[in-house]
Order: C-alpha cells, then structure tokens, then sequence
C-alpha cells in the first residue's frame, strides 16, 4: 500500500544555543514510516539557520511576529497556502499558540490545514501564572507563585517565601535569586525582555525531570517519555539528556492527561526532591526541542500526533528504551549571499 | 545491602541508574563490591573476601567498606 503524502507546516526553525523545537520536529517527520513529508518552514528572522538546512526543510515562508494579530497571520498563510497546499501546520513557540489556537478553526475550514493544539481553555489554565491553582485543582504538587508587577511586591513575597526564589518571563526565561538585590535585577532583566506580569515562584530543592509526551483530548496518553538533563547551558536549556525509567513520573503524567483530557503534544517540567516528591514547574503546551530523544528511544510521538490529528488509526506507545542519550551539537553553516538575500527580501527561500 | 532494582552495572565497571540518570564509575575493587552485593553476600563476607585478597590490615578496610557504602547510600544506588 503507498504511503500518503502530506505538506507539513513548522516554525520553530531557530536551531540556536536555545533552541526552537522546529528542527527535532522536522527530523522527527522525516523519520515517519507511515507517511512521506513535503516541509515547510516557517520563520521570523533571516537568520534563523532551519532556513538554509534544505535537506530538511523543503522551502522557507516568513510570517508575521504574534504582535502582527491573528488577521496579518491568517492572509499569509492564504498566500502560502495557495502555493503550497498545506496539509498540517506545527506551531512551536509558546508566544504564537494563542494566535493559532484562536485561528484553529478558520484554518481547517477555510484553508484545510489541520493542528493539533490545546484548547484556549488549557491554554490559559496551564499557563504559568495559573499553574499553582491548576495543580491544586489536579490534585499535582506546584511551588507556590504569585505574578507580580512591580518590584515593591518582592520584599513581602520574599519575606512569606524566603530565598532563594525563582524570577520567571510570562513566556519564557527563568533566573534563581538568593538575595533581594538579585531578584530586583533579575526582575528588570526579565521584564525588560518579556514584558509584564513577571512571576516569582517558590524555588524547590532537586533535580529537574522533563516529560516529552501527546495526549488524545479523550484523557489517553499516546506517548511518554522521561527525560533527565545532563549538561545544562548557561540558559538553562539541555545541551544532553538521557531517557528515564520513572514509573512514578508517568503515572503522574498519565493521570494528568486523564483529568486534563490533554489534546496535543506537551512537555512537563517537574523538579524531584530528594525524598522522590514530584513538583511541577512547567507545562509547555507544544514539543520541546529535545522531543528526537523520544523518537530515538522508540516513540516517534510527532508521527503519532500527525497520524492521530489526519484520522489514521494510532496505538498508544507502551515502551521506550531506558537509557537512551541524546547531545546536541552545533556547527556552522556555509551559506550564500543569495540566499539570505532572497529571504531577506521576498520572504521565501 | 541490596543493590537497587534495575541498576545497571557494566563489566566495565560502568554504573548507570535508570531512575536518576545517573552514571557512576568504579574500579575493579568497587565493582566487585558491588558484584558481592548482587550475590546477596553480607558486609561481613565482603570484608573477609577483600582481605583474602589484599594485603591489608582489617581496620582499613572496615573503614574504606563503610565509606564505600555510606557512598552507594547517599547516591540511592542501594536499598
């Protein structure tokens, strides 16, 4: 029987020291046995290197930042679409999901490009700022966070929680403070970057455990793997990792999903004390840039969210090999003026 | 003293805990320690094995065994 064919959409292609997860995505497309891919990129910036890796991604669109609106975003995927027919689009980053989820619809009807997102409703729920209820409410231990606006508000959390605290973005970023000075600092940092609210959390004492998984909307876990960084960079992003055996962390993860009713890939961030307590830190509703981890240790949960969202019949993942390591590495690209300059000036490459 | 369940312990003497992510290296003194604890051997049994083995005096080894194993303790790596 042949394999159907689809033109898959993704951004995300910032494959940097911090990086975007539309590369292992990409990758993990390229790996599916079930189907063949046409990608398209999608990006931002002129220098954002998935651009130029044509052996993964096929041809390269800008689109508009999240600030744009939702109307500037829709006229331009009618554009790419009528060029490119596209079939499945993978949004990456946590500051564009709100202008897709709220366009989800229009998109399928008007254009046919199916997603796979959360709803708006948990979307905000998990958000950052309402995680410490979100967890109460799902019965999951979260440090305590309070979103503050100004830096007058730190003293008095400081003196309820102690130090250190963790000063976290809305969206992304996230810095530990152990003196009051610290935090004031850290605070202008981060809200400089990322804007207002910033949220100060609780710090909880342990190692960080990370789950890749996808949930089916009906409450079913698809797929789960747990991930333990191993080499941290200077911005806290896993540079190597390695596949846990963690019954403790997926019973946790599949109750979530069951209660949730989780639609769409996630990556949760727990810290885990050293009397093995399980606190969540974290809900990224979208793939984490380690997600090929997952597809080397036996679960190409990305092929499996397509096939789920395309109305292909997909089993649940059982297993995945325990001790599976994965270590990024960079390398520079050599690439011609004429090709930065095309996407420089017409927006495609 | 039981190894914990699912370490896994390479003939190399390469340690690594699935649970944790941990990996560990030990020379072949350790991993014979830690081959002696999978036997269910007792701490007594060990301790008389090493110093069948080696020249050494009692007290030494008494002393290094317990550290090695306040060492496999603190790291969860035996129950």
């Amino acid at each position: 029987m042949s394999k159907p064919k689809y033109t898959i959409a993704v951004t995300g292609l910032n494959a940097i020291d911090s990086p975007g997860p539309g590369m292992a995505v990409i990758r993990s497309l390229k790996d599916a046995q079930s189907f063949d891919v046409r990608i398209i990129g999608l990006s931002y910036e002129t220098l954002e290197p998935g651009i130029y890796m044509h052996e993964y991604v096929d041809k390269t669109y800008q689109v508009p930042y999240p600030s744009a609106g939702q109307e500037v975003l829709f006229e331009r995927f009618k554009y790419i679409n009528a060029v490119e027919d596209v079939d499945f689009l993978f949004p990456n980053f946590d500051a564009e999901l709100f202008n897709y989820i709220s366009l989800e619809k229009r998109l399928w009807d008007e254009l046919g490009i199916k997603m796979s997102l959360p709803t708006q409703e948990q979307f905000e729920a998990r958000h950052k700022v309402n995680l410490f209820d979100y967890g109460k409410e799902h019965g999951i231990k979260v440090p305590f966070a309070k979103m503050i606006f100004n830096t007058t508000e730190i003293p008095a959390i400081a003196s309820e929680l102690g130090f250190p605290l963790v000063i976290k973005g809305k969206f992304y970023d996230a810095l530990i403070a152990h003196t009051p000075d610290q935090a004031m600092q850290h605070f202008n940092k981060i809200s400089a970057e990322w804007g207002l609210p910033v949220l100060v959390q609780e710090f909880v004492h342990g190692a960080e455990v990370n789950v890749c998984g996808v949930g089916d909307s009906k409450g079913e876990t698809i797929g789960a793997v747990p991930m333990r960084k191993l080499f941290i960079t200077d911005k806290g992003k896993a540079w190597a990792g390695v596949s846990l055996d963690d019954k403790k962390l997926l019973d946790i993860t599949r109750d979530l999903v069951q209660k949730t009713k989780w639609n769409g890939p996630f990556e949760l961030e727990f810290m885990k004390t050293n009397e093995d307590e399980y606190y969540l830190i974290e809900i990224n509703p979208r793939f984490p840039a380690w997600c090929y981890l997952a597809v080397g240790a036996g679960q190409n949960q990305i092929e499996a969210l397509v096939n789920l969202t395309m109305g292909t019949k997909v089993i649940p993942f059982k297993d995945y090999e325990v001790g599976k390591m994965f270590i990024r590495y960079s390398q520079d690209m050599i690439v011609d003026m004429k090709e930065f300059e095309q996407i420089s000036t017409l927006g495609e490459l | 003293m039981k190894i914990r369940k699912n370490i896994a312990v390479s003939d190399s003497g390469f340690i690594f805990n699935p649970l944790t992510g941990d990996s560990f290296s030990v020379n072949p003194i350790g991993q014979s320690i830690i081959n002696s604890f999978q036997e269910r051997k007792s701490d007594k049994e060990i301790l008389d094995d090493i110093l069948q083995e080696y020249r050494i005096d009692k007290n030494t080894v008494e002393k290094d065994l317990n550290d090695f194993i306040r060492m496999l303790e603190n790291y969860k790596l035996i129950d």
